[in-house]
C-alpha cells in the first residue's frame, strides 16, 4: 500500500475489508437496534426506510455480521490468547491510561485492552446472533416459545449495549491513541507506533526478510 | 351505549406525550363472556370474521380431531373458542371458551411495543393496534400475557382483536356481542358488567358450582374483557387460561431500567472518553521513540 | 311446537333429548339461557353424546341411540308408579279413563290383530273404545276399570324398570332415576317442563312413537297447554314448518288434509271417513268442518272449475296407491321405473339414505332437474370426484339440468318456523347470474305444460288446464298475492246465516278466520290453517309488534301463528276443569265468569263455559288428549321398544320380534341391514352448529369454522383400536363405508348395554364433495334405506357399522 519503506505492515488487505464489513454491520445494526430499543431513538429508523423495513433488515445485517465477524475471528484468534505479559499490562492499566506505557512488558500483536475487546466481541456477538434468531419471527416464530423469546429478548437487549459499550471504548482507543487509524485504513503503521506500543510484534515484523 | 364512545387516547406506545386531560374521562368498557351460558357455537367468530372483513383471508383448514378450528388465533382469526374437556370427579364438563384480546388495563402488548402509536389504549379502556404504525417487530406478543397478538406473514403486522373500536365509537356493541345468540358475550360499562357477573355468579353458585366468579385479574389491572367462569378459583382448566397473569417480569426489565441504563451507560462511556482525552490527551509516539524504532529496525536490517 | 319459542322462558325443567337444540337452534337457545337465567329452570340432556347442549346442562345421562322409547317408558312408569302425575289434569283432559275394547292385547311385542304374512296390523278394530248406543265413549272416572286408558298403560309400562332401562340404553340406573326426579318435579299446577326435540327423536323407525311417548309424559303431568310446557318440535330450515304445513308430506294436501287413496274413488267415498262427529257429549271436534275446508281448497285450486256438479274438481286429485315419500321414489327410480325427477331445493344425494341406492336411481333417469342456488352433489352426482364420488361419467346417460334459483334473501315471502308463527321477510339483494326465484321457475313451467296441454291434449289435461292462476303477473306472482290465496277469500257475497239482512262477507273479501269457510263454493282458501294470515286489515305475518303485555312471552301482534294466532295450542288445558288456573304462577288462559281471557286466542268460542265440559283437544273426537292412540299410529296404541333395523341387541323385553314389525322395507334392501357380529359399534349421525345441511359447506367462513369431516369416538373404543385423533379411520357399515379423521373425546361416555361394553361413533352429515369444505364421503353412504313407519322419516339416527384405522383417502388434500 505504502511505498515508504518506514512503513510497518499491520493488516492486509483482505484482513482490512473483513473488518470494515464487520464494523459497517455492526454500526448498522446498533443503529437499527437501538431505533427498536428506545422510542427517543426510534427516529433512527428513517436511515433504513421506516420501522418496517429497519425490523426486515436488521436481522439480515445480524447474518453479515456473524459470517464477517466469523472470519475475523478465525483470522485473529491465534493472536489473542491471553499471555502472562496480558497480566501484568492489565495490571498496569492506570499507567496505560495516564499514557505512561514505558516499563510494561514488551507486547505482542495485540495489548490485553484489544484482547479483551475481541473476546468481549466474540461472546456478545454469539449471544446476539442466538438470541437473535430466537426473534426472528419471520422464519423462525415457531421453533422457541413466548418465555424464551421474552429471555432472547432480554439477553440481545443487553449484550447489544454492552458490544456498544465496548465498541465506544475501540472506537476511543483510535482517537486517543494516534497512528492507530491508519492500520485499518492504509493497512500499515510506523514504526514508532510499532515500537511504543506493541514492541514485540514490532520485532517480529522488522526481523522477517 | 353513547357515553361508552371515546376514541381519546390515553396510552400511547412508545411515546412520552402526555395524553389529552381536559375531556372528562368516558365511562370504561367491558365484554363480560359468561362461559356458562356459551354453547360454544362459533357465531361470535363468524361474526369476526365477517365485520372485519377477515373471512378470505383465514384459509380453510383442516380438522384435528376436535371442535378447535381455526385452532389457534390467526392474524385473521382474532377470536377462537377453545373446548376442553374436564372430568370433575364422576361427571364431565365441556369448558368452552372463547379467547381473544383481554384488553387488560395495564396492557403488555403496549408496554413492549417500540413503534410510536402503533398500540393505543383509549380512554374508555379499549387496547387497540393501529396497523399503518406498526412495524412487525412482534414485541407485543412478547409482551402479552395471555398469547394473543399474531403476526401476518402477509403484511408483517400485528392483529389482535379490536373489541370492535369502530362499532364501540359510534354506539355498538362489538360484533361478537351482537352475534351471540344466547347471550353469552354481554357489552357494557365495566362497573355494570361487574353487576351482572354477580347475578350470574350467585346464579351459578345456587346450582352447585361453588367456585364460580369473575376473571377480571388484578396483576394486568384487571380487563376489559372479563370471564363469568364456573370454576374461578381453577382458571387453567379453561384451554389455559392463566391462573394469574400478568405482564413477565423480563418483559418489565426490559422495557423497565434495562432502557434508561442502557442509554446511561452509553452517554457515561462517551462522556469518559471526552474527559480523558482533554485532560490526559492523546498517545502519541514521541520523536525518541521514533528514532529507537529506526534504530531496531536498522539493527536487525544489518 | 305445540307452544313457541318464546314460551320456554317460562319453564321450569327444560329436557332436551332427540334433539341438541344449542348445535342445532342456538338461536332459539337463546329462551333455555333465558330460562335458566330467570326462571331458576333446571336444563337436562339425554343424549349417546355430551353435546354442546350438554355442555350448559345441570345434569346429563347418556342414552344408546334408538332407545328413547324404553327410556321414556321408564319415565311414565317412574311417574304412575310414584303417583308424580297431576292427577286432576289426567282425569279432565286426557282418556284416562276411557274404557277400551275387549280383546285388545299386547303379547310378546305384538300389538292385536297383527298379521304375520303381510307384516302389518291389518285389524286394529281392537285398538278403540267402548261406545254406547248414542256413539259415545264409555269412561270410569273412577280409573277403576281394568280395561280403562290408565290401567293398561300402567300393565304396559310396567316391564321399563330402572334395571331395564338401563340393560337396554346403557343409562346407569341412578342417573335415570335421577332424570325421573327433575322430571317428575312439574308434576304440580305451579311447575312446567318443556321438551325440545328434532330429528334425534324422528329419524327412527320408531320416530312418531318416539314423540308420542313424550306427548304421553306432558300429559301425565299436566305439562300441555300451559306456559313453559308442551311438546315441541325443533324444526330444521326457517321455513321447513311451513312447507310442512303446504303439503310437503306426499299424503298430504296444505293443511293436513289428506290426499285420496285408489279406494276412494268418488267424492262420497272420500268424505264418508273425514267428517268426524263427536264422541263425548257437547265436544267440538274441529274436523267435523272438514268438508270446509277441503272445498275452499278445491276452489283455491281450481278457481270456477270446481262446481258442486263435479264434485269441486274431486277427480282432478290425484288417488295414490301407495304412499310416494322420498324412500319410495328412490326405490322406483333405483328399481328403473322412472323417467324423471325434479329436485327443487332438495340434495337428494346427500340426504337421502343409503347414498349408493340413489345414486345407481338417478343414474337410471332419464332426466334430473335441479332448482337449487347452489351447485350440488345431487346436480353432480355423475361426475368423477375420486374415492368420495367414485362413478364412470360415460355410463351414466342421465340429462341433468340445473336451474340457477335464488337463496332466501334474495327473495321476498313468508317463512313459518318452529313456533307455527308466519314472519314476511323482504328481499336483502338481487340474486346473481341468471337466478330465479322458485315461484318464477314454477309459474314458467306451469306456463309451458299449460301450453303443451291446451296444444295437444293428453289423457286427462283437465287439471293442469283449469289449474287456478289469477295473479297480476302470471309469470311471475307477487308472494303477497300467493299469500292472500292460501289466506283464501269469499268468491261471492256471503250472508251472515244469524241475521241473513246482514253480509257476513262480501264477494272479494279476505277471510278473517277459517270459521267463515264454506262448504258451497263461495269461500276459496289454499290452507285453513293458515286463514288469518292475510285479512282486510294487511299481511299479518309483516306485523313487527314487539310488546308483551304480559310478560308471558306471547308476542300477540308480532306476525301471525296458525292457526287463529293461538300461540299455545291447547290452552284450555292451563285452566282446571273449573275454568280456573292451575296457580298463579302458571296462569294463561281462564274463565272469568262470562268468557275465556288471557293473553291468547282460546281453542274455542270464548263464550263456551267451563261447565259444557267442552275439550281442549279439539282436533280429537272425544275432546281430550289420548294416552292410548286408537288406530292413530300405525305400530300400536301405546309406544313399545323396538331395535332400530340394524339391531345391537335382540330386544330383551321380546326377542321374538326385536325391531318394529311393521317397518316397510323394499325388495331391493332386504339385505341392507347390519348386525352386531360384523359391525359392533352403535353409529349415529348428527349436525353441527358451524354448518347448515349441506349448503354452508359452500361459505368460506362456515367452511374455515368447520373445515372437514370427521368421527367421534370414545377413548375406550379408540385405544381398543390404536385411535388417536387426527388419524384417518374407515368406518363400515352393511351399505357402505366412509373415510374419515378420528375425533377421540370424553363426550362418547363408556355405556353398558345388555351386559357388553356398548361403544357409540357419531358422525356429521355435512360434508360432500361438493363445496369450500374439504372433499368427503357423503355419510349417507351408510345409513339405513328405511323409515319411521308413520311418517317414513329416515334411520338417519342409529345404525351399526365398524370402524379400523386406515390411510388417507387418495383426494384428501385436494379442496374443491
Amino acid at each position: 500500500m505504502s511505498n515508504d519503506k518506514r512503513d510497518v505492515s499491520r493488516y492486509t488487505t483482505a484482513a482490512r475489508i473483513n473488518h470494515w464489513i464487520t464494523a459497517t454491520s455492526l454500526i448498522l445494526l446498533a443503529l437499527s437496534g437501538l431505533s427498536l430499543f428506545h422510542p427517543g431513538l426510534f427516529f433512527l429508523t428513517n436511515l433504513f426506510g421506516g420501522g418496517q423495513s429497519t425490523r426486515a433488515i436488521h436481522p439480515w445485517i445480524g447474518l453479515v455480521l456473524a459470517v464477517s465477524f466469523l472470519l475475523l475471528f478465525v483470522r485473529f484468534v491465534s493472536l489473542n490468547f491471553w499471555k502472562p505479559e496480558d497480566t501484568v499490562w492489565m495490571k498496569n492499566l492506570g499507567k496505560v491510561i495516564n499514557n505512561h506505557e514505558e516499563g510494561l512488558p514488551e507486547l505482542g500483536k495485540y495489548n490485553a485492552g484489544q484482547k479483551l475487546v475481541f473476546w468481549g466481541q466474540s461472546i456478545l456477538i454469539l449471544v446476539l446472533f442466538v438470541s437473535g434468531l430466537v426473534l426472528w419471527d419471520v422464519y423462525f416464530y415457531d421453533a422457541t416459545t413466548i418465555e424464551q423469546k421474552r429471555i432472547a429478548m432480554v439477553a440481545h437487549s443487553v449484550c447489544a449495549i454492552a458490544a456498544i459499550l465496548i465498541w465506544i471504548v475501540h472506537m476511543y482507543a483510535v482517537i486517543w491513541v494516534k497512528g492507530t487509524l491508519r492500520a485499518m485504513t492504509r493497512g500499515t503503521v510506523t514504526r514508532g507506533w510499532g515500537f511504543r506500543h506493541h514492541r514485540k510484534w514490532f520485532r517480529q515484523e522488522v526481523g522477517k526478510p | 351505549m353513547a357515553t361508552l364512545q371515546s376514541l381519546d387516547i390515553r396510552r400511547r406506545s412508545a411515546s412520552t406525550e402526555t395524553p389529552p386531560q381536559v375531556r372528562q374521562a368516558p365511562v370504561e368498557v367491558a365484554k363480560l363472556i359468561d362461559v356458562s351460558k356459551c354453547i360454544g357455537c362459533k357465531a361470535c367468530q363468524a361474526a369476526c370474521l365477517e365485520w372485519n372483513d377477515l373471512s378470505l383471508s383465514q384459509p380453510i383448514g383442516e380438522t384435528n380431531g376436535t371442535y378447535n378450528n381455526p385452532t389457534d388465533l390467526t392474524p385473521a382469526s382474532w377470536t377462537v373458542m377453545r373446548y376442553a374437556e374436564y372430568e370433575n370427579g364422576d361427571d364431565l364438563e365441556w369448558l368452552i371458551r372463547k379467547d381473544g384480546c383481554m384488553h387488560c388495563a395495564d396492557p403488555g402488548c403496549l408496554k413492549a411495543c417500540p413503534s410510536p402509536g402503533a398500540i393505543v389504549q383509549y380512554t374508555n379502556g379499549i387496547v387497540d393496534f393501529v396497523s399503518e404504525n406498526c412495524i412487525g417487530c412482534g414485541y407485543c406478543v412478547k409482551g402479552c400475557p395471555f398469547n394473543v397478538p399474531r403476526i401476518s406473514k402477509v403484511d408483517n403486522k400485528a392483529y389482535k382483536c379490536t373489541l370492535c373500536s369502530d362499532r364501540v365509537a359510534v354506539g355498538q356493541a362489538p360484533a361478537c356481542a351482537k352475534a351471540c345468540p344466547t347471550q353469552a358475550i354481554y357489552f357494557g360499562s365495566k362497573d355494570d358488567m361487574i353487576v351482572h357477573a354477580e347475578e350470574r355468579i350467585a346464579d351459578l353458585k345456587d346450582r352447585g358450582f361453588e367456585h364460580a366468579g369473575l376473571y377480571n385479574p388484578p396483576g394486568v389491572g384487571g380487563t376489559h374483557v372479563m370471564y363469568v367462569l364456573n370454576h374461578a378459583d381453577k382458571p387453567s382448566l379453561y384451554s389455559g387460561l392463566p391462573d394469574d397473569p400478568s405482564i413477565s417480569p423480563l418483559v418489565s426489565l426490559w422495557k423497565g431500567v434495562v432502557k434508561p441504563l442502557s442509554l446511561a451507560a452509553i452517554a457515561f462511556a462517551g462522556v469518559a472518553g471526552f474527559l480523558h482525552y482533554i485532560t490526559k490527551g492523546p498517545n502519541e509516539v514521541s520523536e525518541a521513540e521514533e528514532h529507537e524504532a529506526d534504530k531496531l529496525a536498522g539493527d536487525k536490517r544489518a | 311446537m305445540t307452544n313457541s319459542w318464546n314460551d320456554i322462558k317460562n319453564a321450569d325443567v327444560i329436557l332436551i333429548m332427540g334433539g341438541n337444540a344449542a348445535e342445532a337452534h342456538p338461536c332459539g337457545f337463546k329462551w333455555v339461557v333465558e330460562a335458566k337465567a330467570h326462571n331458576g329452570a333446571k336444563l337436562v340432556v339425554v343424549d349417546p353424546r355430551f353435546t354442546r347442549s350438554a355442555a350448559v346442562a345441570d345434569f346429563y345421562a347418556p342414552i344408546r341411540p334408538g332407545t328413547d322409547i324404553a327410556f321414556l317408558s321408564g319415565v311414565m312408569r317412574y311417574l304412575l308408579g310414584a303417583g308424580k302425575i297431576q292427577q286432576e289434569y289426567v282425569k279432565a283432559f286426557t282418556n284416562a279413563g276411557y274404557i277400551v275394547k275387549e280383546g285388545f292385547k299386547f303379547e310378546d311385542g305384538l300389538f292385536a290383530g297383527y298379521d304375520e304374512a303381510k307384516k302389518n296390523y291389518v285389524d286394529r278394530s281392537t285398538w278403540d273404545y267402548e261406545f254406547d248406543e248414542q256413539g259415545m265413549a264409555k269412561v270410569d272416572d273412577t280409573l277403576q276399570h281394568p280395561r280403562c286408558v290408565i290401567n293398561l298403560l300402567k300393565t304396559h309400562v310396567d316391564r321399563y324398570t330402572p334395571e331395564m332401562v338401563e340393560r337396554i340404553c346403557g343409562t346407569p340406573k341412578d342417573k335415570f332415576l335421577k332424570v325421573c326426579e327433575l322430571i317428575a318435579s312439574t308434576s304440580t299446577g305451579d311447575r312446567s317442563m318443556t321438551s325440545m326435540y328434532a330429528l334425534g327423536w324422528t329419524q327412527h323407525t320408531t320416530g312418531a312413537q318416539n314423540i308420542r311417548s313424550m306427548a304421553m309424559i306432558q300429559l301425565l303431568l299436566g305439562n300441555i297447554g300451559i306456559p313453559g310446557g308442551g311438546v315441541n318440535a325443533l324444526r330444521g330450515h326457517s321455513n321447513v314448518q311451513g312447507i310442512t304445513d303446504l303439503a310437503l308430506l306426499s299424503t298430504s294436501t296444505p293443511g293436513y288434509l289428506v290426499l285420496p287413496t285408489d279406494r276412494e274413488a268418488t267424492y262420497a267415498d272420500y268424505m264418508k271417513s273425514r267428517r268426524f262427529k263427536p264422541q263425548r257429549p257437547g265436544q267440538t271436534s274441529f274436523w267435523q268442518n272438514y268438508e270446509k275446508f277441503f272445498v275452499s281448497q278445491q276452489k283455491s285450486f281450481f278457481g270456477a272449475a270446481a262446481t258442486k256438479d263435479n264434485d269441486w274438481a274431486y277427480d282432478y286429485l290425484p288417488k295414490f296407491d301407495v304412499p310416494y315419500d322420498a324412500l319410495k321414489i328412490i326405490d322406483v327410480m333405483a328399481a328403473g321405473q322412472m323417467n324423471g325427477l325434479f329436485c327443487q331445493g332438495m340434495n337428494i344425494m346427500m340426504a337421502g339414505p343409503n347414498k349408493t341406492k340413489i345414486r345407481n336411481g338417478l343414474s337410471k333417469l332419464k332426466w334430473l332437474v335441479s332448482i337449487d342456488p347452489l351447485e350440488t352433489e345431487t346436480a353432480r352426482f355423475w361426475e368423477n370426484h375420486g374415492e368420495f364420488n367414485d362413478v364412470d361419467p360415460k355410463s351414466i346417460q342421465t340429462e341433468v339440468f340445473q336451474l340457477p334459483a335464488t337463496a332466501f334473501a334474495e327473495e321476498e315471502g313468508s317463512a313459518t318456523n318452529s313456533s307455527r308463527l308466519i314472519q314476511w321477510h323482504w328481499k336483502a339483494a338481487e340474486g346473481p347470474g341468471e337466478s330465479r326465484g322458485d315461484i318464477q321457475i314454477i309459474s314458467d313451467l306451469r306456463a309451458r305444460l299449460r301450453a303443451l296441454y291446451a296444444k295437444e291434449g293428453g289423457a286427462f289435461p283437465d287439471p293442469i288446464l283449469n289449474l287456478a292462476w289469477n295473479y297480476s303477473d302470471p309469470g311471475n306472482p307477487d308472494p303477497a298475492e300467493v299469500l292472500k290465496d292460501i289466506n283464501g277469500y269469499a268468491l261471492e257475497d256471503v250472508p251472515d246465516p244469524a241475521d241473513p239482512a246482514k253480509l257476513l262477507l262480501r264477494a272479494g273479501q279476505l277471510l278473517p278466520t277459517f270459521g267463515v269457510m264454506r262448504d258451497d263454493g263461495k269461500t276459496s282458501g289454499g290452507c285453513w290453517i293458515y286463514t288469518g294470515v292475510y285479512t282486510e286489515a294487511g299481511n299479518m305475518a309483516q306485523r313487527r309488534n314487539a310488546s308483551d303485555p304480559t310478560g308471558k312471552g306471547v308476542y300477540p301482534n308480532w306476525g301471525f301463528s296458525w292457526p287463529a294466532n293461538r300461540r299455545i295450542l291447547y290452552n284450555r288445558a292451563s285452566a282446571d276443569a273449573a275454568g280456573k288456573p292451575w296457580s298463579e304462577r302458571k296462569k294463561y288462559m281462564w274463565w272469568n265468569g262470562s268468557k275465556w281471557t288471557g293473553p291468547d286466542v282460546p281453542d274455542y268460542a270464548p263464550t263456551v263455559p267451563p261447565d259444557k265440559a267442552v275439550g281442549p283437544f279439539i282436533m280429537n273426537q272425544e275432546g281430550t288428549a289420548r294416552l292410548f292412540a286408537r288406530t292413530g299410529m300405525p305400530d300400536g296404541p301405546f309406544p313399545e321398544h323396538y331395535e332400530a333395523m340394524d339391531a345391537f341387541i335382540a330386544n330383551p323385553l321380546h326377542p321374538k320380534v326385536s325391531r318394529n314389525p311393521v317397518v316397510r322395507v323394499f325388495a331391493a334392501d332386504a339385505k341392507s341391514f347390519g348386525t352386531p357380529d360384523k359391525f359392533p359399534i352403535v353409529a349415529t349421525t348428527y349436525r353441527l352448529t358451524e354448518h347448515f345441511h349441506y349448503w354452508t359447506k359452500n361459505a368460506h367462513a362456515n367452511a374455515v369454522l368447520q373445515p372437514e369431516l370427521f368421527v367421534e369416538m370414545g377413548e375406550r373404543l379408540a385405544k381398543a383400536k390404536g385411535i388417536q385423533s387426527g388419524d384417518w379411520v374407515e368406518v363400515t357399515s352393511q351399505r357402505g363405508s366412509i373415510k374419515a379423521k378420528a375425533a377421540v373425546t370424553k363426550r362418547i361416555r363408556p355405556i353398558m348395554v345388555d351386559g357388553k361394553p356398548c361403544d357409540i361413533v357419531g358422525v356429521p352429515i355435512h360434508y360432500g364433495f361438493i363445496g369450500l369444505t374439504r372433499k368427503a364421503h357423503p355419510v349417507n353412504t351408510l345409513t339405513p334405506p328405511v323409515g319411521d313407519v308413520s311418517a317414513q322419516t329416515p334411520e338417519f339416527k342409529a345404525f351399526l357399522v365398524d370402524v379400523k384405522k386406515t390411510t388417507p383417502p387418495a383426494q384428501a388434500a385436494a379442496t374443491a
